[in-house]
């Protein structure tokens, strides 16, 4: 196969655009795509200030190095979950980071230590207050609190997740199956700050699929970590990613126009019947971020519990 | 050739596709890349004998 462009070798490619490309012309392509995506889905300006949350993964450090080339002002965040899996999970990827961070002057890592902050690391705290075997619920909400509190704290207005196309169909799969109408409601490439103590969460990467995002990071020379969390082995949204992945191989172009068709939809009325009753919000009593609790939040009752 | 991919390694004397060989080992080409002695290459190359191939998984969870 030859590049599109200049008719070289190509390196990638990509069925569902009808599109082959080479290792010069592939990499910029997807800074077009990202930038496509911000703007369509009004994500945000070049005067916002973007928090990349960053696990160390190939997603969420190609976003940094994409919004990075885009001229945005964006620093990174790492949450250190003391997670070890065998290898020191958290260790390395944190060591990516940290690396890819070095790499690039004018850009700052900014870390939460989970166990130096709160005195436990996720899986303790999961062991200690569910049943279940997987931390992951658990990880979720840690994650997300500290997310959108670095946010605040350091003064940034967008907070952007490396979420990809099959991610996100992957998540509007599960929602689908289980009729989670409240959930279908919410998806999106841009969840909005529309409560005070709530950052804007954007995902410029929501139209890539997770084999483009790896392949700029293999050519760019990303340093990502390869292994999983340990605890996502058999998780049902892997499950998922492998039904659709092979839908994909028979029709290319399935999960692009499963999620995009829905977002359209969606805009065009689709459940536009359904109630839309967002509960009332109080500021949480030891952290200040909204709840729908009367005095904690569910992240504050974790620790009030050890 | 030697192909690894996770923690598994095989090797094959035959010439084979990027395509051929992905089917062999019953690995869809939508959830991977194919690096051959160190550079990218699409469903279509021949791969030789003397090969390094690394086949990178770029399905992940969370």
């Amino acid at each position: 196969m030859r590049c599109r462009i200049c008719g070289a070798p190509a390196v990638i490619n990509m069925r569902q655009h009808k599109l082959s490309l080479c290792a010069e012309h592939y990499p910029p392509w997807l800074i077009r795509q990202t930038a496509r995506a911000i703007h369509k889905y009004r994500m945000f300006t070049a005067e916002e200030r973007v928090l990349v949350a960053v696990s160390g993964g190939k997603d969420s450090l190609t976003l940094w190095d994409v919004l990075l080339k885009l001229g945005y002002q964006v620093d990174g965040m790492y949450i250190d979950l003391g997670i070890d899996g065998g290898f020191g999970y958290s260790a390395q990827s944190k060591a990516k980071a940290s690396a890819f961070e070095a790499a690039h002057p004018g850009t700052r890592l900014l870390v939460v230590d989970i166990v130096a902050t709160y005195g436990e690391s996720v899986l303790d705290v999961a062991a200690r207050v569910q049943k279940e075997l997987r931390p992951c619920a658990i990880c979720g909400l840690i994650k997300r609190h500290e997310m959108n509190r670095m946010a605040l704290e350091g003064g940034y207005s967008v907070l952007a997740t490396g979420h990809n196309l099959d991610d996100e169909a992957a998540s509007l799969f599960g929602n689908v199956l289980h009729w989670q109408v409240g959930y279908l409601r919410r998806q999106g490439p841009v969840l909005p700050a529309d409560a005070e103590g709530f950052a804007r969460k954007v995902k410029p990467f929501c139209r890539l699929y997770e084999r483009e995002t790896a392949a700029y990071a293999l050519l760019e020379g990303i340093d990502y970590i390869y292994e999983e969390c340990p605890f996502a082995t058999g998780a049902t949204s892997i499950q998922h990613k492998e039904t659709l992945t092979q839908m994909e191989h028979k029709t290319p172009g399935t999960k692009m126009h499963f999620y995009v068709n829905f977002l359209r939809a969606r805009e065009e009325g689709l459940l536009s019947n359904v109630e839309d009753d967002p509960p009332a919000l109080r500021s949480c009593e030891r952290c200040g971020q909204p709840t729908t609790s009367e005095r904690l939040c569910r992240f504050c009752r974790l620790w009030a519990r050890a | 050739m030697q192909v690894t991919y996770r923690d598994k390694v095989w090797t094959f004397d035959e010439t084979l596709t990027v395509s051929q060989l992905l089917r062999r080992i019953k690995v869809l080409p939508e959830s991977v890349l194919v690096i051959r002695n160190g550079t990218l290459v699409t469903e279509d190359q021949q791969l030789s004998s003397g090969d390094e191939i690394r086949i990178v998984a770029v399905i992940s969870g969370g």
